[in-house]
This record gives structure tokens, C-alpha cells and sequence, in this order.
């Protein structure tokens, strides 16, 4: 099997060096980025010998899902702070600081906001419930198969959102930066997830994000040191030259014209907020460890380097309002961007310390994207493999070895579909899909996960019917909004049916109030019995008596 | 668990205290999360004039509030690990002995 990883990870090198060597003589616009691209691989190459060493720790599920269940609370803290800290929370968040100002701190603010929330209402019970997937702690005590298709369903359209946010991504970071066409960077990002998911599991993805998460903290550090001692080590100072140099000067500082209305405001804090506690990347890292307590620790560490990173994007984006907006070198003749909208902290990097600057960065937001990409398809891969093909399909009828083959062959095909998807997707609005992904988990997964650990009288018709009614209401509103409705579709301006830019306000809380109500009017049998399984259920989640420990070996 | 076991549980009054202590002060830091990030919300929706207000140089109340609340949500998660760590796993470990002391 190990023989796969280097032959597979050479030809993936390969083909990478030589698009690249290609992509500069075609295409003298479009530089390779010598730096980037060394310390990129280098990345790459750590990472994949991590994972020919975690492919010989891969045997049961429990490697392959949850890493053994031995990740300490530090580790994974870290390691959830990588999964979270995507390339467009870094590259996004930046970006829109960049245009918008304030606006763009709305956002650094409700991406950390969920996590407290986590802690306090479910992070221990999620712990001592659960195995692997969230579906393993919604279906405890109501019937597995319509609620694992369901929970798998949610988390298959959650991943989907976010996949192709991330690929496209990565495809234009990789264009603009190493020189290569746009589908030959896609297909990269995909091999590579592929051979770090398919092989390595759980422990070569927790590595991957425990190296990723420590370069970016320490790229952005990096960088918010240097931008702050241009002025002096004075935020003030660089906060009034911001205005200056903004053409919008003083009203970068408002909220912007974006939360135009309550509604849209609300709804879009709905969804930050609510739809991190439904990201199945992020709720599987909870089964990678010990115990509760270890869980708690987790939680912790997440929200303070979360934390952490998110204030530094304070800095990073009213830096680049200063030292790129202003700067001729980083526009094309229009006054347009180099590279596109997305790229303000690749040319902060490079204002702040020059070329060796910016490779390095370029070298974080890929392997971010990439760290992000294998957490995402290692989630959608459990939900069909353990989900959809282990309890569903076989009826738990199906030994460890056949489920972790079902679930390698099924990230293989993941990472084909999102390659396609990425290609497919190519001219969407990065920013946009992540916060489609957040309304869907805030709407689908996150209501029916905390009805189930949370009230006793859930069944499995009200948490099908509310996780479906969730799920289905903040695609189609979405697809009914503004954003799809008028950018993409093309229809004319102002005719969007829904006129908010996130569905969650009103999807997440149909979804509660359809589970509720289909709960309380179920009469059935199996209905009640489900009530009642709730006491021990109940009894579990508190304690943790009769969860699994770590592993042994 | 049988259901004996699941009385035996849930009539220890380290398990009442463990359940009553931990709901009450999740919920608490919980409300506590939600008042301050839904009254931000509720600034910025309603009365988007006032984050823009400055307080010292260009510093605006919105770039405290924000600064602010991100230092809470850190806080908060702290305070909770720390009373946690103290009080919940003692009163944890003492409810798991008993069940496997009983058996």
C-alpha cells in the first residue's frame, strides 16, 4: 500500500513541476513563484512521509475514523483550530476587511462566537454519545437507518458547499502563485487529499492540520508584527491611515451596506454562530480523543488560537487597506487587483517582507486549503462508509476491514467529484458558498444534533422531518436569494424571490419547530419507546459510563 | 447500562449535583454568550451608527466591541474548563466508582 503513496505522490510532484516549468514559459504574465513552490513542497513532502507512517498505524475503524481515540486535548484543539482556520477565513476575511472595511470583522467576530456554545451545551455529551460520526449520537436511541440517511445526507451537502469553496480556492491561489492552469492546481489539491485520506485516515489528517494550523498562526503573527511595526507598533495610527487611503475613508468603520437590513444581519450571525456547532469536519475531531474532559480541553485551545487568529485579522485587513490598496505595483493597468479579490494578504505578505514574505504565505493558504480539503472528505467519507454503507445498507452486518475498504474507496470518488465540482464551480464566489455551507449545517445538522442530546421527547419522524425541512428550506431559499438568484442565474436585479442574503433565520428555526412539532403529535409505538430510552441515554451523556475509552494499542 | 443500573445512577446525589451544577452554569455562560453576541448583532442591524463612533483616535466602539467579544468567547470557554476540571470530573469519578463498587 505504501508503494501507492510514493508512486502516487511523485507523479503528483511531477506533474506539478512540470506545469509549473511549463506555466513560465507559456505564460511570462503569470510568474512562477520559485519560493512558494519550495516551501510548498516541503510541505508536501513532510506531510506525505507523516502519512506512509500513519498508513502503517491504519487498520481498524477507529484508526481510520477517530486517529485511536488517544489525540490529547491540546492536540486536537489545535487540530480543530486547523480544520476551522480555512484559506477563507484567512484569504476571505482579509479580502473583505480589505474592500469593506468593518464589514469583514462581522464575520471574524461570528466564526468564533459558535464555539462557547459548543462548549457549554455539547461538546462533553457529543463526546460520550458518539463514535465517529454526529449521526452516531442522533441515532443512540431513535432508528438508525432514517436517521443516518439523514444526518449522512445533511453532511454530504454541508461538505459538498465547503469542498467546492475550498477548491476554488485553491485553484486560483495556485493559478495566480505558481503560474499553473486553474484545472491542474484543482486536480493537485485532489490528489493530494486523496492520498492523505485514503491512506493516513484520521492520524495523517490530524497531523496535516496540526502542521497547518501552526504555520498559520505563525504566518499571520508574522505578518500583523510586521504590519504594525511600519506604524510604530500603533494600532491607532494604523486605523487612521486605513481611512485615509480607503476611498470609502470614514465609512470602512460603519458595518457597510451589506447588512443594508436587520433581517439580513440577524440571519447572517444566525448562521456563523449556529452553523459551527453543524460542520461534521469539525464535530467528528470530538470522537479523536479520550474522554469528555479531554473534550473540554479541546474546545478550549480551539477558541483561543481561533480566537487568536481572528484578532490578527483586525490587523491584517486594515493593513492591506494601507499597503496594497495605495500600491500601483499590486493592480493591473485597470486598477484592478492582481490576481483577483481574494488576494489582499497575498500582497500584504509581500509589502511587509518582500518575496521570501509572500512565498511563504502563498505556501500557509495552500496547505491550509489542503489540510481543510482532506478534513472535509474524510467527514464525507465516514458519513457514506459508516453511515450510509455500514448501518443503513448492511444493517451493521459488516466487518471493520470491509467498512474502512468502503470508506477509502468512497474518498477516492469524493476526490474525483470534488475535482469535477471544482472545475464546475470555477467563477463562484468563494465567500459565498462558506456561508451557504454554515446556513445548511446551522439548518439541517446542528437543530436536529441538539434536540437529540438536549430533549427527551424527540423521535425519529420529527428529527427525519425537521433535519429535512432544515436542510431542504436553506437550499432553496439560498438558490432563491440574491446571491444565486440574480449572480448566477443572471435574472434582473431586485427580482430574487428571497430577499436576505443568509436563509438561516428562518431555516433553522423551521427546522426546531418542525422536529418539535412532529415529535409531540408522534403517537407511535416506537415513539414512545424512544422516550423512554432517552433516561439512559441521558445517564450516558452525563457520565460517560459504558463510552468508549482510548484505544489500547 | 440495564435499567437497574440507570436508577442506581440517576438516585445518587453526586449525579443529581453533577446534572443540576452542570446544565445551570452551561446555560448560564451560554445566555451570557448569546446576550452579548446577539446584542452586538442588534447594534450593528439597528443602530449601525454607533459602532462607528470613535473613542480615542480612529478607535471605534465597534473595534472594542469586537476585540471585546472575541476576549469573552476565550473567557468564557476558560472559566467553564476551570470549574469543570475541578468540580464536574471529581463528581464524575466518584458516580463511576459507586456503579462499579455495586456490582
Amino acid at each position: 500500500m505504501n508503494r501507492f503513496i510514493t508512486s502516487g505522490a511523485l507523479a503528483a510532484l511531477f506533474a506539478f513541476a512540470g506545469s509549473a516549468a511549463y506555466a513560465q514559459g507559456a505564460a511570462p504574465a503569470a510568474g512562477t513563484d520559485w519560493n512558494a513552490v519550495i516551501i510548498f513542497a516541503a510541505f508536501v513532502l513532510l506531510t506525505l512521509g507523516i502519512t506512509y507512517w500513519a498508513a502503517k498505524h491504519t487498520h481498524t475503524t477507529k484508526d481510520f475514523y477517530a486517529a485511536g481515540g488517544g489525540v490529547s486535548g491540546f492536540r486536537n484543539g489545535l487540530a480543530i483550530a486547523g480544520d476551522y482556520m480555512s484559506a477563507a477565513s484567512f484569504l476571505g476575511i482579509s479580502a473583505l476587511v480589505f474592500s469593506t472595511g468593518y464589514y469583514g470583522l462581522i464575520y471574524s467576530i461570528g466564526f468564533l462566537v459558535g464555539w462557547p456554545i459548543i462548549m457549554f451545551l455539547m461538546a462533553e455529551p457529543l463526546k460520550n454519545l458518539g463514535r465517529f460520526t454526529f449521526a452516531d449520537v442522533v441515532s443512540y436511541r431513535l432508528q438508525p437507518t432514517p436517521i443516518r440517511a439523514m444526518a449522512a445526507t445533511g453532511t454530504l451537502v454541508t461538505v459538498a458547499f465547503y469542498l467546492i469553496a475550498q477548491m476554488v480556492g485553491a485553484g486560483q491561489l495556485i493559478e495566480l502563485l505558481f503560474g499553473l492552469p486553474y484545472i491542474s492546481a484543482v486536480i493537485i489539491v485532489g490528489v493530494l487529499m486523496v492520498i492523505y485520506v485514503t491512506f493516513g485516515g484520521m492520524i495523517a489528517t490530524t497531523w496535516v492540520q496540526l502542521i497547518k494550523a501552526g504555520l498559520l498562526l505563525l504566518g499571520a503573527t508574522l505578518m500583523s508584527v510586521l504590519v504594525l511595526a511600519q506604524f510604530g507598533f500603533n494600532f491607532n495610527a494604523l486605523v487612521t491611515k486605513a481611512i485615509e487611503t480607503h476611498p470609502s475613508h470614514g465609512a470602512i468603520l460603519l458595518p457597510g451596506a451589506a447588512v443594508a437590513n436587520p433581517i439580513s444581519a440577524i440571519s447572517l450571525g444566525m448562521a456563523l454562530m449556529f452553523g459551527t456547532a453543524g460542520l461534521p469536519h469539525i464535530l467528528m475531531r470530538f470522537f479523536t480523543v479520550k474522554d469528555a474532559k479531554e473534550a473540554r480541553k479541546s474546545v478550549f485551545w480551539a477558541t483561543t488560537f481561533i480566537g487568536y487568529f481572528y484578532i490578527l485579522t483586525f490587523i491584517i485587513g486594515f493593513g492591506a487597506i494601507v499597503l496594497v490598496s495605495a500600491n500601483p505595483a499590486y493592480h493591473d493597468a485597470k486598477g484592478a487587483l492582481l490576481g483577483g479579490g481574494n488576494m489582499p494578504a497575498i500582497h500584504l505578505a509581500h509589502a511587509v517582507g518582500g518575496d521570501l514574505m509572500k512565498g511563504f504565505i502563498a505556501a500557509v493558504a495552500f496547505a491550509t486549503i489542503l489540510a481543510v480539503v482532506s478534513g472535509l472528505t474524510l467527514a464525507g467519507a465516514s458519513a457514506v462508509s459508516h453511515d450510509l454503507y455500514a448501518s443503513v445498507f448492511r444493517h451493521g452486518r459488516v466487518d471493520e476491514a470491509a467498512e474502512v475498504r468502503a470508506s477509502r474507496i468512497t474518498t477516492v470518488i469524493l476526490g474525483i467529484i470534488a475535482i469535477i465540482l471544482g472545475v464546475l464551480f470555477e467563477k463562484v464566489n468563494v465567500a459565498f458558498m462558506v456561508g451557504l455551507a454554515f446556513a445548511v449545517a446551522a439548518s439541517a445538522n446542528f437543530p436536529v444534533l441538539l434536540l437529540a442530546m438536549l430533549w427527551k421527547g424527540l423521535t425519529t419522524r420529527g428529527a427525519f422531518i425537521g433535519g429535512f425541512v432544515g436542510l431542504i428550506l436553506a437550499v432553496v431559499l439560498t438558490g432563491l436569494s440574491p446571491g444565486i438568484w440574480e449572480a448566477v442565474f443572471g435574472f434582473p436585479k431586485g427580482s430574487a424571490w428571497f430577499p436576505y442574503t443568509s436563509p438561516a433565520i428562518f431555516s433553522m428555526p423551521a427546522a426546531f419547530l418542525v422536529a418539535w412539532l412532529v415529535s409531540i403529535t408522534d403517537k407511535s409505538k416506537s415513539a414512545m419507546m424512544e422516550r423512554a430510552a432517552y433516561e439512559a441515554q441521558y445517564v450516558r451523556q452525563q457520565t460517560g459510563i459504558g463510552s468508549e475509552g482510548a484505544a489500547t494499542h | 447500562m440495564d435499567d437497574a443500573t440507570v436508577r442506581q445512577i440517576e438516585s445518587d446525589p453526586n449525579f443529581k449535583k453533577l446534572v443540576h451544577d452542570r446544565t445551570t452554569f452551561g446555560w448560564t455562560l451560554a445566555i451570557i454568550m448569546l446576550a452579548i453576541y446577539y446584542g452586538f448583532i442588534a447594534l450593528v442591524a439597528f443602530a449601525p451608527s454607533v459602532i462607528a463612533v470613535k473613542i480615542a483616535g480612529s478607535i471605534t466602539i465597534g473595534i472594542i466591541l469586537g476585540l471585546a467579544i472575541i476576549l469573552a468567547a476565550i473567557l468564557l470557554t476558560g472559566i467553564y474548563v476551570m470549574r469543570a476540571n475541578a468540580e464536574y470530573d471529581d463528581l464524575t469519578a466518584a458516580i463511576v466508582a459507586k456503579v462499579k463498587g455495586g456490582k
